[in-house]
């Protein structure tokens, strides 16, 4: 196996993040699997699979002084090629108020439906913000009883609109 | 009957821009049959371009008849020379490919488009298509001129809210 490290970095965002921790890894004869990486809130996040050898925090850490970026190594029993194409998209908006990705992902989470990806954003203005996510993953139900699940929980002032995904294979 | 060998990233032939056809010979009818097998062969393919078997002519084959979901198409279809004549509204949809295995990614297409192409005869038909159709022949005539849907792929966080589905959830919801 290839010895695969989960990586996840976080820190106040600023040019060169991504160059130099990168090439850190790269200088140790690290390789990168699949990535995600993000400005979050004025944080730069990054998650990445990491394989080869060696100590990971040690590797990091000059980078991780300089930079001022907190880091944590998993080990993980992850591998590549591992990708499941989603067939549901849903689409959140409304206006900010506590509780949307829970009430939305749980009444999911009961239907069966598997998030692969979420991402979310506080759009609007400071007095009028309005929240707005994406979600795409795997049900085995249809997009209509999704939808009617997500309907039933019957959120004022939230759009919450399901969408079944066909993947163009060509 | 010859199952053709799929051109796969980062194979640089994939951004070699494609001759129109000229002659709508037996060796045409040949190519084609031998396109066509490839197509069915492997992953079920709606379709297949020939650049991508290193066949550097302006022919496409298409089928959108068999999704998991029915669709608005044309049946089967052979295009050879296709050319987009009018494009209209845009959607996003993730794409697939056979040059590009074990990758899919969101792409920006029109919704609705015109084209003009001709047959294995040489006749010119127009087509209208909409929808999964339009944006599987967008796809297979980018290969023609050299273009894979990873140089069409938008970020993830770049997604577009349909006015169409919107407007049908923001209804649903009034209702209840």
């Amino acid at each position: 196996m290839n010895n695969w490290k989960m990586v996840t970095l976080i820190g106040e965002d600023q040019p060169g993040i991504v160059a130099r921790t990168t090439d850190a890894l790269y200088q140790n004869g690290l390789a990168l699997g699949e990535t995600s990486m993000m400005r979050l809130g004025g944080n730069f996040s990054m998650m990445m699979m990491v394989s080869g050898e060696g100590d990971l925090n040690a590797v990091l850490a000059p980078v991780a002084e300089e930079l001022n970026l907190r880091v944590h190594v998993d080990v993980i029993a992850g591998r590549l090629h591992q990708h499941v194409a989603p067939n549901i998209q849903i689409r959140v908006m409304g206006a900010d108020q506590p509780g949307i990705v829970a009430k939305v992902t749980g009444a999911l989470a009961v239907s069966g439906f598997n998030i692969l990806e979420l991402e979310s954003d506080v759009a609007g203005t400071a007095q009028d913000p309005v929240y707005i996510m994406t979600i795409q993953g795997v049900s085995e139900k249809a997009a209509e009883e999704l939808q009617q699940a997500v309907d039933a929980l019957g959120e004022e002032g939230v759009d919450v609109t399901v969408s079944a995904i066909e993947t163009l294979f060509a | 009957m010859a199952i053709l060998e799929i051109l796969k990233i980062p194979d640089a032939r994939l951004k070699q821009i494609s001759e129109p056809v000229e002659r709508f010979d037996d060796a045409l009818h040949a190519f084609v049959a031998d396109l066509e097998d490839t197509r069915q062969v492997g992953p079920a393919a709606v379709g297949i371009a020939a650049p991508q078997v290193g066949h550097f002519q302006r022919v496409v084959i298409l089928d959108c008849s068999q999704t998991h979901k029915p669709v608005p198409n044309h049946g089967h279809l052979i295009l050879v020379n296709p050319e987009i004549i009018h494009w209209d509204g845009f959607e996003l949809g993730r794409e697939g490919c056979l040059s590009v295995p074990d990758y899919t990614g969101n792409v920006i297409r029109a919704a609705r488009i015109k084209l003009v192409a001709q047959d294995l005869q040489g006749h010119s038909h127009e087509y209208e298509m909409i929808d999964y159709e339009a944006r599987a022949l967008q796809h297979e005539v980018d290969h023609l001129d050299g273009l894979l849907f990873l140089d069409r792929v938008v970020s993830r966080r770049a997604d577009l809210f349909q006015r169409k589905v919107y407007q049908k959830g923001g209804n649903k919801k009034k209702k209840a």
